[in-house]
């Protein structure tokens, strides 16, 4: 393992005030030190929080931002953030309208905020959650609340950020937060295994040779294991796993965001990306707004994620709101 | 006597603080095969920042357990700081005012601490969970203390209880948390939370009987 490291037990405090001396016109550190928040929150806002565990950036903390999340509580590596971080968030972000915790269906997250919801209902703080449940390979379609969340959050956060800067209501937040992650399909596809720093070695392998398809963020195993092809045949397989999921058909207009998993060259997902908006534009899919990049990654695995969002105005509204955080810009 | 003082209790803390720390690179092995790798890095950093923090002080088993389970609970998140800290807190909270920890107190003690668990996780006997481990070790404990059973034999036949729940989830398919998603490829592998429990369990018993024979 080759990394830039002092103590690896420290990486996340250490990451954390890096992160926050870089981007201090966007963001701030709370008085919770796993919490970060957005600078000049405008007031009389409903806010919008989320929170993860660390070694996915650009989430969680990249999204915490003018119009996007108010703040983040942050985890250690792949955990999920305390009950209590979840809670200084929302007090972060409270302003007395009540605060949407958009976050990804994992069992600790889910257990965290669970508890965080409940320790702020004691201090006169509400919070609703909508939990993101965008990867088709985690789950079947009927059981859909077993799927895991990975990068359509970011869609999720975009259009709750952007309903709560409108001036809406809570329950209207969460609505539309609600509505773009049922909009929204993701698979992701591995090439290489990923090491936690303090662990040392990779915790699981994907053979030299092999990609793994429909793998989680923590290399969760996917739908099935299969030797390594070339760029054409990765974006067809990734669409035919979406496209049929919610179903996407001809005549939709859409939201794509190809991310990288943290290795692999920028450079090789607009390899994908080409190939992948060739495939929607044969099924007369419309590609509304397209973003490349490494969005929502896992520590230093190789591979990517495609994510799709079937848009109606509302939706298209929401997008097209100017924005500004660390990982997210719409001017 | 067949108790220990709680205010004698805390080499029995440090020794399951040393259970989880010696087997640091074994939990997080055993959770990398169906989950995520990081169970030993996580429980070591809660169980050490324990030892940092209060290792020095002057403090009974029950205040430090229920010192270990505000550590976990608000410092180490994941799933195993809400679960271990519950476990925890609530194990201190059923012993509080006791001044002699019998295996009357240990069953209510492990009893109160399971309660706590089913009102937070879904999981249950079977669904291969650290819940595979606890309840027939607590249920051993509340028989023991029913028939009046000797601390020593009690503890012996809790670990024994604990060991045999651990190993019982190597054939069993995950239900609940990361490994769920795996279904029938969740055989044949034991589970973290299972291991962790059982080597808190049997180092708490190893430090009572320790404690015991001083």
């Amino acid at each position: 393992m080759q990394r830039i490291l002092n103590n690896p037990d420290n990486i996340v405090d250490e990451m954390l005030q890096g992160f926050i001396k870089a981007h201090g016109d966007i963001v701030e550190a709370a008085q919770d030190s796993r919490v970060v928040r957005a600078r000049d929150i405008p007031p009389g806002k409903v806010g919008v929080i989320t929170g993860g565990g660390s070694g996915h950036k650009l989430a969680f903390i990249g999204y915490v931002g003018k119009n996007l999340c108010d703040a983040a509580a942050v985890g250690e590596i792949c955990s999920s953030p305390t009950a209590k971080a979840f809670l200084n968030a929302a007090k972060a972000a409270d302003q007395g309208r009540g605060v949407a915790c958009l976050y990804g269906n994992y069992s600790g997250d889910n257990m965290n905020v669970k508890m965080a919801v409940r320790m702020a209902k004691k201090e006169g703080i509400q919070i609703q959650t909508v939990i993101a449940n965008d990867d088709v390979a985690s789950a079947p379609k009927d059981q859909r609340e077993k799927r895991r969340g990975v990068a359509g959050e970011i869609f999720m956060w975009k259009a709750g950020g952007a309903k709560a800067a409108q001036g809406a209501s809570l329950d209207e937040v969460i609505r539309a937060a609600q509505k773009a992650i049922d909009h929204t399909r993701s698979v992701g596809i591995g090439l290489t295994p990923c090491t936690l720093p303090a662990v040392g070695h990779p915790n699981f392998q994907i053979r030299d040779g092999m990609m793994e398809v429909g793998i989680g963020h923590h290399g969760e195993p996917g739908i099935e294991v299969v030797p390594l092809e070339s760029a054409a045949q990765m974006g067809k397989r990734m669409v035919d796993v979406i496209l049929p999921d919610y179903p996407f058909v001809s005549g939709d207009e859409t939201a794509v965001l190809v991310s990288g998993l943290g290795a692999t060259p920028v450079m090789e997902l607009y390899v994908l990306y080409d190939q992948v908006e060739k495939l929607l534009a044969e099924e007369g899919i419309r590609v509304y707004k397209s973003y490349v990049g490494n969005y929502f990654t896992s520590l230093e695995m190789s591979g990517a994620t495609l994510t799709i969002m079937k848009l109606d105005e509302e939706l298209k509204e929401l997008l097209d709101m100017p924005a500004y955080s660390m990982g997210f810009k719409e001017l | 006597m067949d108790f220990f003082r709680d205010r004698d209790g805390k080499p029995i803390l440090l020794n399951m603080v040393k259970g989880i720390q010696d087997n640091k690179e074994y939990l997080s092995e055993v959770d990398g095969l169906i989950g995520d790798g990081d169970h030993g890095v996580n429980m070591n950093k809660g169980f050490s920042i324990f030892e940092t923090r209060y290792g020095a002080e002057e403090c009974s088993f029950i205040e430090g357990l229920e010192k270990l389970g505000t550590v976990l609970m608000d410092e180490i998140g994941g799933s195993m700081g809400p679960i271990y800290g519950t476990l925890f807190l609530e194990m201190a909270e059923a012993a509080a005012g006791h001044e002699e920890i019998s295996v009357k107190v240990l069953a209510e003690m492990l009893a109160a601490g399971l309660d706590g668990l089913y009102e937070i996780v879904d999981a249950r006997v079977g669904d291969k969970t650290l819940i595979d481990t606890l309840a027939p070790a607590a249920d051993t404990l509340k028989k023991a203390a029913d028939k009046k059973n000797s601390l020593k034999d009690t503890l012996k036949a809790m670990v024994q209880a604990a060991q045999r729940g651990c190993d019982s989830t190597r054939e069993l398919k995950a239900k609940y948390g990361r490994s769920s998603r795996l279904g029938e490829r969740s055989k044949g592998v034991l589970d973290a939370g299972a291991v962790s429990c059982r080597i808190i369990l049997s180092s708490m018993a190893e430090g009572i009987l320790r404690l015991c024979m001083e």
